[in-house]
């Protein structure tokens, strides 16, 4: 009898330490993997799902990286291979180990027709449907990798000099990537000629980047979500029909914002005193 | 006389199968493209990582069918062959956790007792489990942020960079922690295997009447728990957790085991 019960006590320690150590690990391990998943500057490859779903969907196999180091238009002139754009990421670089991505400033994506590293993917975490266009075909200009962003104080176009690098070498010139003319009044006679990205066009592939001359590149690429910002539902382009549209479509329920003074009427708060 | 075949074999094998990973990369061959957690073979056959699978699975998206229908043939594939075949004749990092237990044999560091008991060999199977949960806490695959087993995948066909540590972590561990620790204790994709290879048809088998009760084949194998019938009873070896090595099968100067079918009509246990 009493060495049943020893027994009996016994198994429950054991269990105890179980799950004990258990749940210990658990929240280790939660932790670390919570703290190696947050690398948010970093660019994926084209038609890469939003970076939550992209890093459990990306199942680390390297074949996106792969196709790119090994397509047909990776060579130099001599025919040797040229490095590829896709890195797998390793310890040490501070992304989320095993996952594609890109430096434009060392090897930009020079969006290939083709998109190789695109259907590559076995677990749809490069997306092929969001990179067809009307006539459902694969079309690289779809692509959203990152956003380019012009740092003006370091662009030395901004500074009156005469530099088009970046202009010229993206692949959407004219579209993607244009150049304002303006008056330069420090010297009364020149033109500056400063470069504008536009966001509904740029793919983010990052060759203005590359092509850059200053020390630092003054033009880089940004993931969409950290370059671009967001004006909000309530504010209404006047003179635009469609988005005069949108808001006439609204119902009162649909409103968003709610905080003591949207509870009362309009008539109420607006007789009263200004209280800040 | 010390008998090398399956040991030359599976080291054959693996370096082998690294080279065809590495040179789909470094040359662009169409033989074995990808890392374990999803491969092509020839080009068309797409294959999985069943643990990774499941840990993208429960991280809570639909994969891809390729992904799929990979991680369906590799558990088909290894239910035949023994599960855990992918560990002694595949996985690199077997040959580290090999030459750190060959190292402990050589430094004698088994006999001086310099072996933590505080870990146990089904640890595996509950950070197997754990591993899927975090996957579904943190929303990525959980096991694959370190495992050691694709970094130096990763590592031989893409360069390691700092994940070489982990691979050192790993011998170290082996060599002055505890034996088999990596492989036979803490991997949650050998426990893994281990389930999947329960009931597969390639199987150790041992004949008693020949054996001289040397105990050489428990003295080298990673996992000697399963050789349980040693000198007792002529039966396979059916422990999912034996990795069908063929260590056993190298070292026995008896002709008393061999690999052979399943015995399906003996009881698995007596």
């Amino acid at each position: 009898m009493k060495s049943s019960n020893n027994n009996r006590r016994k198994f429950m320690a054991t269990t105890l330490q179980s799950v004990g150590l258990t749940a210990l690990g658990g929240l280790l391990w939660s932790g670390y993997c919570d703290e190696a998943k947050s690398s948010p500057l970093v660019l994926r490859p084209p038609g890469a799902l939003p970076e939550e779903q992209f890093l459990d969907t990306c199942i680390k196999c390297g074949l996106c990286a792969e196709a790119c180091l090994n397509r047909e238009s990776n060579k130099n002139r001599d025919g040797t291979q040229r490095e590829g754009t896709l890195k797998m990421a390793k310890g040490g670089d501070h992304k989320l180990i095993g996952t594609p991505y890109f430096i434009p400033k060392d090897v930009p994506c020079y969006m290939c027709d083709d998109i190789p590293c695109v259907p590559a993917c076995p677990s749809e975490a490069l997306d092929m449907k969001s990179l067809l266009n009307e006539k459902k075909e694969l079309d690289i200009n779809k692509a959203k990798m990152g956003l380019a962003v012009v740092h003006k104080e370091s662009c030395v176009a901004f500074w009156g000099l005469q530099c088009d690098a970046c202009y010229r070498a993206c692949p959407l010139l004219d579209e993607a990537l244009t150049l304002e003319y303006q008056k330069n009044e420090r010297t009364g006679k020149h033109a500056f000629l400063l470069p504008v990205v536009h966001s509904d066009v740029c793919t983010g592939c990052g060759l203005c980047e590359k092509a850059c001359i200053t020390e630092k590149p003054a033009i880089f690429v940004l993931p969409r979500e950290h370059s671009m910002g967001r004006a909000g539902n309530h504010y209404v382009k006047g003179w635009d029909k469609k988005d005069q549209q949108r808001v006439g479509d609204r119902k009162i329920d649909e409103i968003e914002t709610h905080d003591e003074r949207s509870q009362q009427a309009p008539s109420d708060y607006l007789n009263k005193e200004i209280e800040y | 006389m010390k008998n090398l075949k399956y040991l030359l074999l599976r080291r054959t094998t693996q370096i082998g199968l690294m080279f065809l990973y590495f040179s789909a990369n470094a040359y662009g061959w169409h033989i074995l493209q990808g890392t374990f957690g999803s491969s092509l073979l020839f080009g068309v056959i797409p294959l999985a990582d069943p643990y990774t699978t499941l840990q993208a699975l429960s991280a809570g998206f639909l994969l891809g069918a390729d992904v799929l229908v990979g991680a369906l043939l590799i558990t088909l594939f290894y239910m035949i062959v023994g599960g855990r075949a992918f560990c002694s004749w595949v996985c690199p990092i077997n040959m580290v956790t090999d030459l750190a237990n060959w190292l402990r044999r050589k430094l004698k560091l088994d006999r001086e007792e310099v072996n933590y008991r505080f870990l146990k060999r089904r640890t595996r199977y509950w950070i197997m489990v754990l591993g899927l949960i975090v996957s579904a806490i943190v929303g990525i695959a959980a096991f694959e942020v370190f495992s050691p087993i694709t970094i130096m995948q990763r590592g031989i066909i893409f360069g390691f960079g700092a994940g070489i540590s982990i691979v050192v972590a790993i011998f170290l561990f082996d060599l002055f922690g505890v034996k088999n620790g990596w492989c036979g204790h803490l991997c949650p994709l050998g426990a893994v295997y281990s389930i999947i290879g329960q009931k597969s048809i390639v199987r150790v088998k041992h004949n008693h009447e020949a054996c001289t009760n040397c105990m050489e084949c428990k003295i080298v194998c990673p996992e000697n728990q399963v050789l349980h019938m040693i000198n007792k009873e002529s039966i396979s070896v059916t422990d999912g957790e034996c990795t069908n090595c063929g260590r056993c099968i190298d070292v026995c100067n008896d002709d008393a085991l061999g690999f052979s079918i399943r015995d399906f009509n003996k009881n698995k246990k007596s």
